[in-house]
């Protein structure tokens, strides 16, 4: 019990690490909403020249305004003959895709351009489709660390976790992109990757096998993030790893260098069914994707920074998933981690995923 | 502003002679521009219709492109072999291959930059990648290393030549203390691009293939054979075509610095295979794979199997003196040497790397039409490059350029 406790300790230290700069730094008083998002850019802090980066942000968004007003004035000028709301809709969208086009990082925003990119992106698929869309922006709470376990003897295969999932994030049906992958596993093996099925169609749960799920495991040292050229991808306060679809150049080491197979990649346009999408969105999470990005589990963000669980684990009919915070020690998943024999796959390459397997 | 005078005319000269030349220079260039048209044409479609035009899947994400990319920084490194003894040495028997080299080096630094490009998901977003506007994850991601020192490498590349011709052209000399500082930097800049593209894949804890410590160091020896081998090749013809004079004394010397590079690389690849397949380990299944298969499927066994007899019978053939200091077996030795580590450094390294898979899946990777045409159109935009670095360089260096001669 005290070696579990240390497993996750050392989980929470490195969390701790970061508390007392956000408090040092910290001036706005506030528990909640602030706070998440001075904590989110202390991550940042190292960073080379962070100050001049932000600093040119702001110079390039303000640069870019003057030159969008001026460019409007234009386009204004020219297109008189058009009737008066189709106009204002098309100037307004031409507004928007341009301060998209160019607008910064999402993790090094501050609250309000936080607010104002959403807000942006909930206009234009509005103007685009007719359609509205709720979209959030909230930060990580503090005090919150996720994870998550999978109960091996449980599960049967069902791939209703899989489903659930494709359906809550607006994954591209298209080319089949599925987070969740189920390895098909037969009876006297172990646990044995290689020989395991990922991509069978026949009945479930198949006599002599058992099942086990993998996904992105939200490492705790990511080496995913570090690889990145742009920081388009990250850890938030709240340990979800997550990736911003505008900032990403779509080069794809992060895939490379993912141990577990976390990342998915839009290799052509994603395509959702205009009934299908599923209009809970989060910036960070399930929100429309475009070609050419790199896209992952996000612990459906969404949904779990709203205090519900995931997708996966509401639609699992064996309960062979748990989800919740590591750091209350009345949570489910506490109670998991301490008292069943727990393991992480390959643990020897020092990643630390937030993500357990246990047996009954 | 007299310097900007001589520039002008250094211009208008350069673009007279490149406009003007045989029957066979014409050809040539016409048949490059057509290759590049029909690449460009190619891409037009990936940027349309997304990467899923090419062979690469979630299982196996980086193909074609990552791998010429890796193979053509070696091929700039290796101008380095020429810039070592003759400007810092003072052996002057190079002096003349070196500015050939470096044009190579120009040249190969553009096809890395353009197949960067040509592998990116949203190239409309690269200026995200700018220092000082974008986000620049400096030291964390060594991509962002390989991308300050492959520009680095090409300032210093461009300069060096740029300013020795210049000098040449206005019928002066070159300061030995203005550009040996940067030719001996420049040394240093290129073992440093090969090892940080080396790190970029060595340092993956995620593919066990790459995580290894001898991929940098044979990188080294792989890109110092196959570079100078390419220049043996280059200087060949520029021998035969035009009246710049290249010593048969100056070839022999590459010819003994690929010799030894090749020597060196095959010690490392014995070394590599040994550990490989004597006590063979789960992560040894990416070289299975590479060269025997697993599971049926050895979509890359014909490939292997083609390099590393090319490379055992080139090196062996260099070895002899007597085979060597003979020019014909010497260029197609050459040749067969750049292609075995085409394939081996390109292909046979990038690709196994993904196969099989994090959780053991064998995927296989072969590119698709579109993918070979974009990538045949950056290497025809690289000899486009070169024909014309060359053509000013060998009119400047034989006297035929000079400003104000007209
Ligand atoms: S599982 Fe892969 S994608 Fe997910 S955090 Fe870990 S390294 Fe990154
Ligand atoms: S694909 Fe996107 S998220 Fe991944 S490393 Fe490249 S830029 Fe970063």
């Amino acid at each position: 019990m005290s070696e579990k406790k240390n497993k996750w300790f050392s989980l929470k230290l490195s969390n701790k690490k970061k508390v007392p700069q956000d408090t040092g730094s910290c001036g706005c008083g506030k528990k909640s909403g602030g706070c998440g998002s001075h904590a989110s850019t202390e991550v940042a802090k190292p960073v080379d020249g962070f100050d001049q980066v932000m600093g040119a942000t702001m110079d390039r968004r303000n640069a870019f305004k003057q030159l969008t007003a001026s460019l409007l004035v234009g386009a204004g000028a020219i297109s008189t003959s058009c009737s008066v709301t189709s106009d204002d809709a098309a100037k307004e969208k031409a507004q928007i895709d341009w301060e998209e086009q160019f607008k910064g990082n999402y993790k090094l925003m501050s609250d309000d351009e936080k607010k104002a990119t959403v807000d942006r992106l909930v206009r234009s698929h509005q103007i685009r489709t007719q359609d509205t869309l709720d979209m959030s922006s909230k930060t990580a709470e503090e005090g919150v660390l996720f994870g998550y376990a999978f109960n091996i003897s449980k599960c049967q295969g069902y791939m209703d976790c899989v489903s659930a999932c494709v359906t809550e994030n607006n994954q591209d049906r298209n080319s089949q992109m599925e987070y969740i992958r189920i390895h098909e596993m037969k009876d006297g093996q172990g646990i044995n990757f290689g020989e395991a099925d990922d991509n069978y169609y026949h009945e479930v749960p198949a006599e002599g096998h058992f099942y086990v799920g993998t996904q992105c495991f939200h490492c705790d040292n990511p080496p995913c993030v570090e690889v990145c050229p742009v920081q388009a991808t990250w850890k938030e306060p709240d340990g979800i790893v997550v990736v911003d679809y505008d900032w990403c150049v779509g080069c794809r080491y992060c895939m490379a260098a993912c141990p577990y197979d976390g990342r998915r990649f839009n290799w052509s346009k994603p395509e959702v069914p205009k009934e299908e999408i599923n209009k809970n969105q989060h910036y960070l999470g399930n929100r429309l994707r475009k070609k050419g990005v790199m896209e992952k589990c996000t612990f459906c963000i969404q949904r779990s920074r709203d205090g519900k669980n995931p997708a996966c684990v509401e639609a699992c009919p064996t309960g062979a998933r748990v989800f919740g915070n590591l750091l209350d020690p009345n949570s489910t998943i506490r109670w998991v981690l301490e008292n069943k024999k727990v393991f992480r796959l390959k643990e020897d390459l020092g990643t630390e995923p937030k993500f357990w397997y246990y047996m009954d | 502003m007299g310097s900007l005078k001589v520039f002008k005319s250094l211009v208008i000269d350069s673009l007279d002679i490149i406009t003007h030349g045989t029957k066979k220079y014409h050809l040539w260039m016409a048949f490059l521009t057509a290759v590049m048209l029909a690449g460009m044409y190619c891409y037009s479609i990936q940027v349309e219709e997304g990467l899923s035009v090419t062979g690469m899947t979630n299982r196996v994400s980086w193909g074609l492109y990552i791998s010429n990319f890796t193979f053509l920084v070696g091929v700039a490194a290796a101008a380095v072999m020429l810039v070592m003894p003759t400007y810092v040495l003072h052996d002057v028997d190079f002096k003349r291959a070196v500015l050939i080299g470096e044009g190579l080096a120009v040249a190969a630094l553009l096809m890395c930059l353009a197949f960067v490009v040509a592998d990116m998901g949203g190239p409309n977003v690269l200026w995200h990648m700018i220092p000082g506007i974008g986000v620049f994850n400096f030291p964390n991601s060594m991509l962002t290393w390989d991308v300050l020192v492959l520009n680095g490498y090409l300032f210093i590349n461009i300069t060096i030549p740029f300013y020795i011709l210049f000098r040449h052209y206005q019928n002066k000399e070159a300061l030995a203390k203005v550009y040996v500082p940067g030719a001996i930097l420049s040394v240093f800049w290129a073992v440093g691009i090969h090892l940080v593209t080396a790190f970029l894949y060595q340092g993956l804890q995620a593919r066990p293939y790459w995580n290894n410590a001898l991929l940098g160091p044979r990188f080294l020896a792989s890109a110092f054979a196959a570079g100078p081998a390419l220049i043996i090749l280059v200087l060949a013809m520029i021998r035969s075509h035009t009246d710049f004079k290249i010593e048969d004394k100056t070839i022999k010397k590459i010819a003994l610095v690929v010799t030894v590079a090749a020597q060196i690389n095959l010690i490392m690849l014995v070394s590599e295979l040994f550990k490989e397949f004597y006590a063979p380990t789960h992560h040894s299944e990416s070289a299975y794979y590479l060269f025997f298969g697993l599971h049926g499927k050895n979509a890359l066994m014909p490939w292997i199997w083609t390099a590393i007899p090319l490379n055992i019978l080139a090196t062996v053939v260099l070895t002899f003196h007597k085979l060597r200091n003979n020019l014909t077996i010497l260029y197609i030795c050459c040749f067969l040497l750049f292609v075995a580590i085409w394939i081996e450094k390109g292909f046979g390294l990038i690709v196994p790397g993904f196969i099989p898979g994090p959780y053991g899946k064998i995927a296989e990777y072969l590119p698709t039409g579109i993918e070979i045409g974009v990538t045949l159109g950056i290497w025809a935009m690289g000899a486009f490059v070169f024909t014309i670095l060359a053509r000013t360089a060998v009119e400047i260096e034989t006297g035929k350029l000079r400003y104000k001669k007209k």
